[in-house]
């Protein structure tokens, strides 16, 4: 292992890690305009404050437990509260960037969880389970495949985490739907998104952020990361056409909701592949990815599985396309590390496969435990009467967009003078 | 002929609509509308800013019917609107002196009379 640091790679890493840190706001964003208006600001807040809780508990305990040397099944503690976490090289970058970098995966690993959970989920009991799931599912998954785990050991390839975040969180979302249960209006009223170019804007800066993430993971300014950037480029706009012309094959009409979800679903698929295939190879792949995703979405909504902004679908199908087929079109002349089934290894797609199962069974028991265990201490699904006035006003006494008329200031001396409380009955028409 | 004006909680609108509908009443308006009941306030918080919303979106409906439609119309809404809490909202019944139908120019009953075109086979 290399042990100086290399300051091309961590000019790279710095603005990689930044942009993954975008990519939550976006998620924001990308979510915030699929949900109704009276729920936008609780929407975007679960992600917003997955920066906060997820990050303050990646420094605690995450990142030891992700990449701290202990089992194979899960780090220890000896990089607890970043303890000799400094700017010693770890490869060709300082430990404390190497640190801030994979930050940024659990947080947005974590929020993208709530898009199966999103008008209807009380904010508190939320905020408790991404942040323990982060820690319980979260890192040990990271470190079974990154940290020296009995995944990396096997060497199962994942480049960028479709299974450890894909898949991962997709399972978890799963599971939260249903635990939770649907919304009181799910199947019963349409339900339809508020503000599609917030959608738009979200997956736009998903993919710009996408760069960091698929790219940054070849941890240096290298040829591999070029490798995985082009690739990041090129799979979603494969994605991108073939969701277009399937949307004007069954309706005649191509729609910005599809297109959004297209480029996700590609950006996703070729995550785990990003530096171990070729570039026509990651083209294949994202047109390839738009079908499963493709045709669930539509079989779902017939569903009583209120996965409400298709977590599943999109994340779960299209990190398990990306994981099995990184297992065929991997090559060794792009990647010097490993060949996928088509160039002679088909032992790649079973040990593929194998990742794929560990990281079903292991977040579905997991998230199932955990969020019982929250459930004994608070109920996690709001009472009808104000799932029906809307989250925002229920869980953060704001409004996304009021235009205020009748609000009256509270002023802190209200209570000494009377003025204003006159003021406030007459105004409300109460004696 | 009545104009049956309901003010109901916009998360109960697409409900009445839809009841409305299968009660046959098909000729009406919505808007979306702010007024104050006696429902419990809501508090609000921007920034250090502490306000009380006096008033609550609603929304309202205005169906101009013909007689013996009233009553049906008026049931229908006050079974799709309740949830029996405070702020459920209203219904007014108003009468009308005249309506016209702008197409054809027919007046009052005629004129809120639904073309039986898309419904013909009904009784």
């Amino acid at each position: 292992m290399a042990s100086t640091v290399s300051s091309p790679d961590v000019a790279w890493m710095l603005v990689a890690t930044a942009l993954v840190l975008l990519m939550t706001p976006a998620l924001a964003f990308f979510y915030g305009g699929l949900v109704r208006s009276k729920n936008a600001l609780n929407t975007m807040m679960m992600s917003v404050c997955a920066l906060g809780f997820v990050g303050v508990a990646w420094a605690v305990l995450g990142y030891s437990l992700a990449f701290a040397p202990g089992s194979s099944f899960v780090g220890g503690l000896s990089r607890a509260m970043l303890s000799g976490v400094g700017l010693e090289a770890q490869g060709t970058i300082p430990q404390l960037l190497f640190m801030a970098y994979q930050g940024t995966f659990a947080i947005i690993t974590a929020a993208l969880v709530s898009g199966a959970v999103v008008e209807r989920m009380r904010f508190g009991p939320y905020l408790a389970f991404v942040t323990l799931w982060s820690l319980l599912v979260y890192a040990p998954v990271a470190h079974w495949v990154w940290g020296g785990g009995f995944l990396a050991k096997l060497g199962a390839l994942d480049f960028a985490g479709g299974t450890v975040v894909h898949v991962n969180a997709a399972v978890a979302a799963l599971v939260a739907a249903v635990v939770i249960g649907k919304r009181k209006d799910y199947a019963r009223q349409a339900i339809l998104p508020h503000n599609v170019p917030f959608t738009l804007l979200g997956a736009g800066l998903l993919w710009f952020g996408w760069f960091g993430f698929n790219a940054g993971s070849a941890l240096g300014a290298n040829s591999l990361a070029a490798l995985a950037f082009a690739n990041t480029m090129l799979a979603p706009a494969g994605t991108l056409v073939a969701w277009t012309l399937l949307d004007l094959g069954r309706t005649g009409k191509v729609t910005a909701v599809g297109a959004a979800t297209a480029i996700v679903v590609g950006l996703v698929a070729i995550t785990p592949a990003a530096g171990f295939v070729g570039p026509m190879a990651a083209l294949a792949l994202g047109i390839v990815a738009a079908f499963p995703s493709y045709f669930a979405l539509l079989y779902r909504a017939r569903t009583r599985l209120d996965d409400s902004l298709d977590v599943v679908a999109a994340h779960g199908l299209g990190g398990s396309v990306g994981a099995l087929l990184t297992g065929v079109l991997a090559s060794k002349a792009w990647n010097g590390t490993a060949d996928g089934l088509l160039f002679g290894n088909p032992a790649q797609l079973a040990i593929q496969a194998l990742g794929l199962v560990s990281a079903i069974a292991y977040s579905g028991v997991m998230s199932y435990l955990l969020l019982k265990a929250i459930a004994l201490a608070a109920a996690l699904k709001i009472d009808r009467q104000h799932e029906g006035l809307g989250m925002d006003v229920s869980q953060h006494g704001e409004e996304a967009y009021a235009d205020h008329d009748g609000a009256i200031l509270i002023l802190e001396t209200s209570a000494q003078t009377p003025a204003p409380v006159g003021a406030l009955a007459t105004e409300g028409g109460r004696s | 002929m009545k104009l049956v004006v309901a003010i109901v909680r916009p998360e109960k609108a697409a409900e009445v609509l839809e009841a409305l509908f299968r009660a046959d009443v098909q000729g009406l308006t919505i808007s979306r509308v702010q007024g104050h009941g006696g429902e419990t306030e809501k508090v609000e918080t921007y920034r250090g800013t502490t306000v009380k919303m006096e008033l609550q979106e609603k929304v309202r409906f205005d169906i101009g019917v013909s007689d013996h439609f009233v009553e049906p119309t008026v049931q229908v809404v006050l079974a799709a609107a309740r949830t029996g809490e405070v702020g459920d909202g209203k219904v007014f019944v108003l009468p009308v002196e005249k309506i016209y139908r702008i197409r054809t120019g027919e007046e009052d009953r005629a004129a809120v009379t639904p073309v039986q075109v898309v419904a013909a086979g009904r009784a």
